[in-house]
């Protein structure tokens, strides 16, 4: 008797559910009159504390809660004022002064000034104080350590009056300023670090455009209108949502029925679906990485500059991008990406053209072609989604000009730790960029400071004297126009010379209902919703 | 009975340590490193070495086990590595969504298969019985993760009937409390919210019942014509009793026991295997949670999260067996 209860519970408690659902039926809408944009995005934030983080997901959200000093302009990484108003620098390069913006506040009431930038700094570079709980990864990064540490870059932070900040140096550092512009490097409030301690990641409490609500984690971080926000009538939406779906096809299917108003991470296959669909509209986020093929220059027969220019000359780049980026990727002629400030634009791409490259191959010796090995990587990454077919459709253009090349792999790390150590001749590789400067792709790529095993990062292992000279010089130097003369000059090197072959810059698509307005994707991956509206 | 349940709960002991040991030495010897994965690929090697003396990865394992084991038996389940949260505070939100999840999921499994079950074995080699069974055949070979996005793709993309993911609406959300919502709801009067909850749940109860439904089906139909040939069936219809009491009443009793070992066993599966259908719907769940720990080698959380489901899981199964002699008084423990 008691079972036959529980029965017939369950069958009540489903018909209830089933018969209920009948009379609701009615779509679930994004708010009322439209102010509140939800955002489909695959995974969680880790925490909410920038500089203790070092995943996409985390700084996405903490991107429209915090200020930096300086920012990025919007769609590429030149660099405009923030909470900084301006700024100048010793004629040595090793002092920086910010003059800050006046009237910011906190979220939590509490007021900006240079007392609460110096008390950042001193949290994010000495492992002695009080607040510096966790790890500052990117601190580590970008500043070469911490307090203490040999390479450390920054010397102190000092508060000179309540609305100037002086940073010293210890060495000149010419990415400086675009390291300041990264997330991590964002300005919380003092208050909420002596509150929260470890769990500000939790907490968060900046001066952005939005202040944190509420965070239900694996599900959604919501965020609300600052109303006293110091950029004058923004931001226009009301409320901001970062919503997680974890499947791709999931997430898609939820756009397209409205729930949500804007995904990333769109299988390429749905896009073709999205550019269909009247109420939906695609945009393509500017590239801020590269996917290239590098040659071993110490190993023959790559250390003669006709082979890598006779090789350049036979890979059909946009046959690639179409084959295997479904059109989501732009060739690549330099190791920079095109949204980088730097880029030197004049440079022309050496043409596809077999007859050529036989040419080059015999001026250096090799009429029949030659034998060598290619190793591609064993894991999908942005830039290079599928390293075996990639290869493949190589090794057939190769095979066009008479070499042959014997396809190699190895697992993930193994394939690091190798190329690292220069035991291949040519091998697929990729890069994406931390804080938009040219130096971090150019000097970490292919100077020849980093041309050295283990764990050299210029696996060309290339190595230029004019070129470091350049790439030393524009490292030193805090002016920005001297430096993009310096790097204009070293990409026109590095062409000439084809230690690599510069393959795509890939661009990844967001797909967003048709009336979102001022919606522009930023290379880096963390986009700002201060100026987005809904039509 | 009592002697016996109480038993049986000693029993748990060894049973949650042979699992703790498991666990934990099978996790310390597939490849990946929990500091390379926090610091990314980027970090320096100091920066690596400082991270895995401070996470005690440095520490010989019978060390990192017992210091493991001392925080269990004192309740602590030890912090997350990758959040720093601590997992008893983590997961109970992540747990109460399985569990609400999978009760739907079984209650629909139930009551569909049990009925298909029945009338196929009623109506034996009839059309009805030919299709439950098909249908059946057909639920348990289909992925579920095909099925959920079928689902959605019907139901949210093209008829806007229900929502296709989450727990809640993303715009109202439910205020936690219990982290139940269906009773979270209820608590504060929130009846809007209530039919909410109850729409999200219903795709993700299909997807993930579907399965078990089947198997459910086919168990009840083989069960339920073994007991439909037996004497007293047959002494009961000469008595006159109707053919539906006869069904439903005298023989679905007896024909409940091995029902009932299926259904235990499945929903200690359900509680810990729902990954697709938790990835599909985006339903914070146990089974993602613990995918997203493995993937990153969050030691802590895979160790406690699987220790936790296990006990659920030998939990239920003890439900199960005490719940037979309440079915069939002639079962007896001692």
């Amino acid at each position: 008797m008691k079972k036959k209860g529980l029965y017939l519970l369950f069958v009540l408690i489903f018909t209830m559910s089933v018969s209920l659902t009948g009379c609701g039926g009615s779509k679930e809408t994004s708010g009322t009159g439209q102010n509140t944009l939800i955002y489909g995005r695959g995974g969680d934030s880790v925490s909410l504390d920038p500089a203790n983080v070092t995943d996409g997901e985390s700084i996405k959200v903490t991107k429209n809660i915090y200020d930096t000093l300086i920012d990025y302009q919007d769609g590429n990484t030149e660099l405009i004022p923030a909470l900084a108003e301006d700024w100048e620098s010793s004629k040595d390069g090793l002092v920086w002064t910010f003059h800050l913006r006046k009237d910011v506040k906190f979220h939590d009431g509490t007021s900006f000034n240079a007392d609460a930038v110096v008390f950042n700094f001193n949290r994010w570079m000495d492992k002695d104080n009080a607040y510096h709980q966790g790890d500052f990864p990117y601190y580590g990064y970008m500043f070469g350590g911490y307090k203490g540490d040999e390479g450390h870059v920054i010397k102190e932070a000092i508060a000179i009056d309540e609305h100037t900040v002086e940073i010293h140096l210890n060495f000149p550092q010419g990415p400086f300023l675009s390291n300041l512009a990264m997330p991590p490097f964002a300005i919380a409030s003092p208050a909420a670090i002596e509150k929260y301690g470890e769990t500000l990641g939790e907490h968060p409490v900046g001066t952005g455009p939005f202040v944190f609500k509420e965070w239900v984690r694996n599900d959604k971080v919501v965020l609300e209108k600052n109303k006293d926000y110091w950029m004058k009538g923004y931001p226009i939406l009301d409320q901001l949502i970062f919503k997680s779906i974890p499947d791709n096809s999931a997430r898609f299917i939820t756009m397209q029925s409205g729930e949500i108003d804007l995904m990333d991470g769109v299988n390429p296959d749905d896009v073709t679906l999205a550019k269909e669909n009247p109420d939906l509209q695609v945009w393509l986020r500017p590239s801020m990485n590269v996917g290239y093929l590098a040659f071993n220059t110490e190993k023959a027969p790559f250390d003669n500059v006709k082979i890598r220019q006779a090789l350049s000359m036979a890979v059909n780049k946009q046959a690639l991008i179409d084959a295997f980026y479904n059109g989501l990727a732009e060739p690549a002629k330099n190791p920079l990406p095109p949204s980088l400030w730097g880029y030197n634009n004049d440079i022309v791409d050496y043409e596809y053209n077999l007859e050529k490259a036989k040419q080059l191959l015999a001026e250096a010796g090799y009429p029949d072609g030659f034998t060598t090995d290619f190793w591609y990587m064993p894991v999908p990454r942005p830039y290079i989604p599928q390293g075996k077919k990639i290869a493949e459709t190589m090794q057939s253009d190769f095979e066009k000009i008479g070499v042959t090349v014997n396809l190699v792999t190895e697992e993930w790390a193994p394939y690091l730790e190798k190329t690292g150590n220069g035991e291949h001749t040519m091998a697929l590789l990729g890069w994406t960029g931390d804080n938009g400067d040219p130096d971090n792709f150019l000097y970490v790529l292919l100077d020849k400071d980093n041309a050295k095993g283990p764990d050299a990062g210029n696996i060309a292992f290339y190595k230029n004297d004019e070129l470091h000279e350049l790439l030393i010089k524009a490292q030193q130097s805090g002016n920005i126009d001297e430096r993009t003369k310096l790097y204009e000059k070293a990409q026109e090197i590095i062409h000439k010379d084809a230690p690599w072959i510069p393959l795509v810059h890939s661009t990844p698509p967001l797909v967003g209902k048709k009336n979102i307005d001022g919606f522009i994707p930023h290379p880096t991956g963390s986009d700002r919703f201060t100026k987005v509206s809904f039509k | 009975m009592l002697a016996y349940t109480i038993r049986r709960l000693l029993m748990l002991i060894p049973v949650l340590i042979g699992m703790s040991l498991l666990v934990f030495s099978i996790i310390h010897l597939i490849p990946g490193d929990p500091a390379k994965t926090i610091l990314g690929e980027k970090a320096s090697p100091e920066v690596l070495e400082n991270m895995r003396e401070e996470l005690g990865l440095n520490d010989p394992l019978l060390i990192q086990y017992k210091n493991y084991m001392l925080g269990l038996v004192q309740g602590d389940l030890g912090t997350s590595i990758r959040t720093k949260v601590p997992i008893a505070k983590e997961m109970k939100p992540y747990l109460a969504g399985t569990m609400e999840l999978t009760f739907f999921a079984m209650a629909f499994a139930l009551f569909i298969g049990v009925n298909a079950g029945i009338l196929a074995a009623w109506k034996q080699n009839s059309w009805f019985d030919y299709m439950a069974m098909l249908i059946a055949l057909i639920g348990v070979s289909m992925p579920v993760f095909w099925l959920g996005l079928m689902e959605q793709w019907v139901f949210a993309q093209n008829l806007h009937w229900l929502p296709s993911i989450g727990r809640s609406s993303i715009i109202n959300p439910v205020h936690p409390i219990s982290h139940f919502y269906i009773i979270d709801t209820i608590l504060v009067g929130d009846f809007g919210g209530l039919l909410e909850v109850l729409k999200h749940l219903i795709l993700p109860s299909i997807a993930l019942g579907t399965i078990p439904m089947a198997i459910i089906a086919r168990m009840t139909r083989s069960s339920m014509l073994e007991v439909m040939r037996s004497d007293y069936i047959r002494t009961a219809k000469a008595k006159g009793v109707k053919e539906f009491f006869l069904v439903y009443k005298h023989a679905l009793k007896n024909a409940f026991i091995p029902i009932l070992t299926v259904v235990g066993l499945q929903t200690g599966l359900l509680l810990g295997g729902a990954v697709l259908t938790e990835t599909i719907f985006a339903w914070p769940g146990i089974g993602k949670y613990l995918y997203d720990a493995i993937s990153i080698r969050d030691y802590p959380v895979i160790q406690s999260g699987i220790l936790i489901i296990a006990f659920i899981f030998v939990m239920i199964n003890l439900i199960v067996d005490l719940l037979y002699s309440a079915i069939d008084p002639r079962i007896r423990y001692r």
